[in-house]
């Protein structure tokens, strides 16, 4: 069959077309909603209406058919009407009461993920890894299942003082939301990397590669026609590989894993915050990192026992102080965790107040 | 098909949550590419390392962005995934979808792809993974004859994505989906066709929740606000004090302090709020914003790289956000004409007004100095003085002199 005929610059479809009948008629004149169980919460508008939401957990990385599936279950019990949240959860928009118990039901039976919606720990917002990136020195989807097999009751049944964001980058991009998530772990390279000389002055432009150090570290080679880069100044962040590929960075038995706390972006009760470096270095153990999922864990169970209520992981240490974050946790205060780049003069005590 | 032995991925397909494995191979029992891809990826697993040749430069005519290009350096062993390149699909705003169109696209992509997704890409893109290059143009004539684009990639406007806004939450204060749909058409050849210093990403949030943390990732991050007071219905307010403590769970962590509640009423001083929702998202039944709605605007966030990651910071403390959004598209040029200007090769708008300055900045965009800018001024005493500066403090004081009246 001859292809249809391609347009361009027609941006995505309106959205109007794919919203049921009951958010089409209360469109921006909801009242209030309330939460029913973790994985169901109402909404009713100023007219009466109301729409049930009902939300399960999504690997991210879907298949065709599981799509088909889930297709088919918004058709049984959403008139087809469906959304996909900013976190990946799959959420279907339930206009009549009446199906929202069999609609549970049948999720229950087909042993999926139902959860996610008030103080738990949803799904983790996270990245290619090896699945399909150049600069990944981690597998991200791998690390997200080995953590929420663990987290799982978190999900589904138990609450927390508040949300708890995790987040994984199989680099240091850090594309998603690494930098601003309660707990979140980050892929880090700790070896220098290594130049092919003789493919450099073919395959890269050299302003490009030293201006893509953030150190400072990489200056010209002339007598290479290359650039040499200096070991007193790199911290393997790998940007100079990103712009020019015959600088190898990737080495198995150094590439690792550093976890953050304490990021937050919306703007309830205290400002949006940048997640902190408090566990420098895991080796990656794949299928299932046990000592990451163990470090999050941990760090989520000293949380939930000493925060106060609506305190996000941020709000509690910064209350608390980070110094006894270190001593509640037990985790090594390392040189690691004291910045030596741009921010560190806002980062260090200037005051002789802190607890022992 | 080959039969791969995958011990370590197999391990991934136990526990309660939905594995990613057990995605990869349904897709894998139909598709060559995908079974290629797991057999890839339990390559990684065993030796932890990555196999992806770097970068990759393919895309469809006309455009200069959308599509991720990817091979393997173990093509051979992994034929499937040779060729194995990303194409992203501009979601709907607030990733709406009917089981029709969703449907729709699965059948296409399992006609030219692997049959795996992303559902969604970070940035908001349906994530159609793993296709070979001479597939591209075909699966693009498909999808945009059915009404469905590319999304961005590469130096160029990112796609925008929204919060579920007005059209399921009673906070939004503007129309979160319509700006980003409208939006999204007016720049789409900022979209397609990369040509900026590097990426620029926008982002709706309907309220200060900011559900698609816009404030950290995002170049603008817009997010809706109000101008009056919160409307209180201490009837609703009673009933929460039936099994919440309101004192402590909602005066006492207001960050302004600006609440009290003495067991019958509650009270807000309204021009010491900050809108920072906590208040509202916490006894919602009660309380609700009212009076003007619009956005503030902030800008700059980014990832670390190269010199530290930014969160947003206000640029623009209230517009108003409606149809046709005519001062916002005017305000995106002209932030986009001064980064133009302005940055060296890929450097986000962030970076170049802390390299610039923020006056550089405002004046160009017409934006004048406020408070609202700042966490707090300066600290140093190393300031630029403009002759004009100067000329208007003096202007100032002979004004002055001859009032009497100082006016500082």
């Amino acid at each position: 069959m001859a292809l249809p005929q391609r347009k361009t610059d027609i941006g995505p479809p309106h959205y109007k077309q794919f919203l049921p009948p009951v958010i089409q008629k209360n469109y921006g004149d909801w009242k209030y909603h309330e939460v029913l169980t973790p994985g169901s919460m109402v909404h009713v508008a100023e007219s009466g209406d109301k729409l049930w939401t009902v939300r399960m957990a999504s690997p991210r990385i879907l298949s065709t058919d599981t799509i088909r599936e889930i297709c088919a279950l918004a058709e049984k019990y959403c008139d087809g009407y469906l959304r996909f949240t900013s976190r990946n959860n799959v959420e279907f928009l339930v206009s009549d009461e009446k199906k929202v118990a069999p609609l549970m039901k049948e999720l229950k039976d087909q042993k999926r993920t139902v959860g996610g919606i008030g103080p738990m720990i949803s799904n983790v917002v996270h990245t290619q890894g090896w699945v399909h990136c150049h600069s990944a020195c981690t597998d991200a989807s791998g690390l997200v299942k080995s953590m929420m097999d663990e987290l799982h009751d978190y999900f589904t049944t138990k609450e927390l003082p508040n949300k708890v964001r995790l987040a994984v980058a199989c680099c240091v991009n850090m594309c998603g939301a690494v930098h601003c998530s309660d707990i979140a772990i980050v892929a880090v390279h700790t070896k220098m990397p290594e130049i092919n000389h003789d493919n450099f002055k073919n395959m890269c432009e050299m302003p490009t590669v030293i201006g893509a150090c953030p150190t400072r570290a990489i200056s010209p080679d002339p007598a290479k026609k290359s650039v040499k880069i200096n070991p007193d100044k790199c911290m393997y962040c790998g940007n100079c590989f990103t712009v020019c590929p015959p600088i190898s960075i990737k080495n198995p038995e150094r590439d690792g894993v550093a976890i953050v706390v304490g990021g937050k972006v919306s703007s309830l009760r205290s400002n949006p915050k940048f997640s902190k470096l408090v566990i420098p270095y895991i080796s990656n153990e794949p299928p299932r990192w046990p000592k990451v999922v163990a470090a999050v864990k941990h760090i989520v169970d000293v949380y939930a026992k000493n925060a106060k209520k609506h305190e996000r992981v941020g709000e509690w240490i910064e209350r608390i102080g980070w110094e006894r974050f270190f001593s509640l946790t037990g985790i090594d205060f390392t040189f690691q965790s004291i910045d030596d780049f741009t921010f560190m003069r806002d980062t260090m005590r200037t005051a002789s107040t802190f607890k022992w | 098909m080959k039969k791969y032995n995958t011990p370590l991925l197999d391990d991934l397909e136990k526990g309660p949550w939905p594995s990613f494995v057990t995605e990869m191979k349904k897709a894998g029992k139909k598709n060559e590419m995908a079974n290629d891809a797991v057999g890839h990826l339990e390559k990684c697993y065993s030796t932890k390392k990555g196999y992806w040749k770097h970068g990759g430069i393919v895309g469809v005519l006309g455009y200069g962005g959308g599509v991720i290009g990817r091979y393997s350096e173990l093509g051979e062993e992994f034929p499937g995934v040779a060729h194995f390149h990303t194409v992203r699909l501009n979601q709907p705003s607030g990733w709406f979808y009917t089981s029709k169109v969703l449907r729709e696209i699965c059948d296409i992509w399992d006609k030219y792809g692997s049959g795996l997704t992303n559902v969604h890409g970070s940035t908001g893109d349906l994530v159609l993974l793993g296709c070979r290059t001479e597939a591209l143009e075909p699966l693009f004539a498909e999808y945009s004859s059915r009404g469905w684009d590319l999304g961005g990639s590469g130096s160029d406007m990112r796609t925008p994505s929204c919060c579920v806004g007005p059209g399921r939450c009673e906070w939004a204060n503007y129309n979160t989906l319509e700006a980003c749909y409208q939006i999204t058409q007016e720049f789409q050849d900022e979209l397609h066709r990369p040509m900026f210093a590097y990426k620029s990403k926008i982002k709706f949030a309907g309220c200060a929740c900011d559900c698609v943390a816009s404030a950290a990732r995002a170049d603008f991050s817009v997010i809706g606000t109000w101008k009056g007071d919160i409307k209180i219905d201490q009837k609703e307010v009673k009933n929460y004090a039936n099994k919440m403590d309101i004192n402590a769970e909602i005066v006492d962590m207001c960050p302004t302090k600006c609440m009290s509640y003495n067991g019958k009423e509650l009270k807000i001083n309204n021009s010491e709020c900050n809108r920072c929702m906590h208040c509202i998202t916490r006894m919602t039944k009660a309380l609700r914003p009212s009076g003007e709605r619009g956005v503030t605007i902030c800008m700059g966030s980014k990832a670390p790289i190269v010199v530290g990651s930014l969160l947003s910071w206000v640029i623009v403390p209230f517009m108003k956000m409606e149809p046709p959004y005519t001062e916002f598209k005017a305000f995106v040029r002209k932030c986009w004409e001064w980064w133009d200007d302005n940055a060296k090769p890929r450097e986000r708008i962030g970076e170049v007004i802390e390299a610039k300055g923020m006056r550089s900045f405002l004046e160009a965009i017409g934006v004048p100095p406020q408070p609202q800018q700042i966490r707090e001024p300066r600290k140093d005493p190393f300031i630029f003085y403009t002759d004009e500066d100067i000329a208007r403090f003096k202007a100032k004081e002979a004004e002055e002199k001859k009032t009497g009246k100082y006016k500082f």
